[in-house]
């Protein structure tokens, strides 16, 4: 079981949150311009790293938020949480 | 002997060798689990490929082949998933001869629960689409439901009620263990060298040619190189920039302690994320839903497992007595179809078998036999040939994601 520090409540079980993968995917901003290549990269392909990731949650059943966590995917440390639409830190 | 309880078999004194890595191979699979040693097993005995390495980070069969709930079936609903896994389990019912060893596959059936009239509805097409690609398959009703496994909750005054299953008699149990030292031994009897403690860390490579791998007991070259290693493939891949449609994610399951024969069959149920069988010794095996966020990190959430626990508490109400021996989680690595990737890559000489997400186990001797083909024809086999990397550019998906019982 995580806690997760909720930027807007604080430390809250994982239990509360939900899910939202990969953070920073930018929706095309000319998708008639794709070809199938990039269209299945775009909807299909997401890091996977072991280590540190960017990634979305939401406090689903606290303020109902959506932010960002910068989070190692290997201990399960969370490194930084940050609120959508700021870029992605650069730590260390 | 224990009363009720089957004696296992006795292994034979020497299982392989212990050899030192040679410094080139024609072939080298990364990963000695069972889908990487069925893969030297075929590339020896089908391709006629004997000068073939298994690097294997850990210890032989120490990664999520020991860490799975070990039930075989081919109750996929589409053409292409139920040809392979239907030819997996076709070859399951000789494995045992084939390789000239134990590994108690027990064909005592599966039952799919169906909770809902939507759940019916599925099942039903399931069942049907089953019988059009010769896989065996019934529609059983609560009454059935509990004739084959009696100690199924089918009364209608609980949460989840069951109001159906599909029943896949042919389908089972191994063990893994003997599965994959099974394949182990027969692979080593032909050439074949099993090398473990040689994590693979990067590659080696010409261009858009890999011409071998970067390990930790030094370089090894390779005309090719296939990839089995499961949870772990989008970290190598990574290594050559090369991106992958995969994300790992922790998939746990845990044991009970010692057991009476009580559970005669495989349950599994989609609604609430559960999937039961007793083990050969006595043990309740239990599966749980994968995890939601990424993670490599080999264990899970409590959460997960206390709710597959209140799922199977209120389906077998038998297990209440029973107490939890251990959990453990394995990485497994889910594509966005839920459906395998094998296949070639952009990388001359190449091969990768990765995404097969909760349920690689069942399709061990299978992907045995089709990814050496692969790797040794620089083609698929006819049978992997819908499972390569194109789809998820052309769009021909194999939307597998109502035929595991796990989210994902």
């Amino acid at each position: 079981m995580m806690l997760i520090p909720c930027p807007y409540c604080g430390p809250r079980e994982e239990t509360e949150f939900h899910y939202g993968g990969q953070a920073h995917v930018a929706h095309p901003a000319d998708p008639a311009a794709l070809s199938d290549t990039e269209w299945g990269h775009y909807l299909f392909f997401r890091a996977n790293p072991k280590g540190r990731f960017a990634e979305r949650w939401r406090h689903s059943v606290g303020c109902g938020r959506w932010f960002n966590a910068i989070r190692d995917t290997a201990t399960h440390e969370l490194v930084r949480v940050y609120e959508m639409g700021e870029p992605e830190p650069v730590i260390e | 002997m224990i009363a009720g309880t089957a004696r296992l078999p006795d292994h034979p004194e020497r299982l392989w060798p212990n050899p030192e890595p040679k410094r080139s191979y024609d072939v080298v699979i990364v990963g000695a689990g069972g889908h990487g040693l069925a893969t030297a097993y075929h590339l020896a005995k089908e391709q006629g490929v004997r000068d073939v390495a298994v690097l294997e980070k850990g210890w032989l069969a120490g990664g999520n082949m020991a860490r799975n709930t070990t039930i075989i079936r081919s109750n996929y609903l589409w053409d292409e998933s139920a040809r392979i896994y239907e030819h997996a389990l076709e070859l399951w019912e000789g494995l045992e001869e084939d390789l000239g060893y134990p590994i108690l596959f027990s064909q005592r059936g599966v039952l799919n629960l169906a909770h809902s009239l939507q759940d019916v509805r599925e099942g039903v097409r399931r069942v049907n689409a089953n019988r059009l690609n010769g896989v065996d398959a019934e529609w059983l009703d609560p009454a059935g439901v509990k004739e084959v496994c009696p100690i199924i909750d089918v009364s209608a005054d609980v949460r989840h009620p069951v109001l159906g299953a599909t029943f896949q008699p042919r389908a089972g149990i191994a063990k893994h263990d003997y599965v994959a030292w099974g394949y182990a031994r027969a692979a080593a009897a032909t050439g074949v060298d099993l090398i473990q403690d040689c994590e693979v860390t990067g590659f080696l490579r010409d261009g858009d040619r890999i011409t071998g791998v970067r390990t930790a007991r030094g370089d090894i070259a390779a005309g090719r190189v296939g990839l089995a290693a499961a949870g772990h493939t989008s970290v190598l891949a990574d290594t050559l920039g090369l991106r992958l449609p995969l994300q790992s994610h922790p998939l746990q399951a845990l044991v009970s302690e010692l057991l009476e024969p009580v559970h005669p069959t495989v349950v599994m149920s989609n609604a609430v994320h559960v999937y039961v069988s007793q083990a050969h010794k006595g043990e309740l095996v239990l599966g749980a839903g994968i995890d939601s966020y990424n993670g490599y990190g080999q264990r899970g959430s409590f959460h997960v497992i206390e709710r597959q626990m209140a799922a199977a508490l209120e389906l077998f109400p038998v297990f209440a007595g029973a107490h939890v021996l251990r959990t453990w989680a394995g990485v497994v690595d889910v594509s966005p179809d839920a459906s395998p990737i094998l296949g070639r890559t952009p990388f001359t000489g190449l091969y990768v078998n990765c995404g097969w997400g909760t349920g690689g186990f069942k399709a061990t001797p299978a992907v045995g036999r089709c990814f050496a083909h692969t790797i040794a024809h620089d083609e698929p086999h006819p049978l992997n040939a819908p499972f390569g990397l194109e789809r998820f550019f052309t769009g021909a998906l194999v939307d597998e994601h109502g035929a595991a019982a796990v989210a994902h």
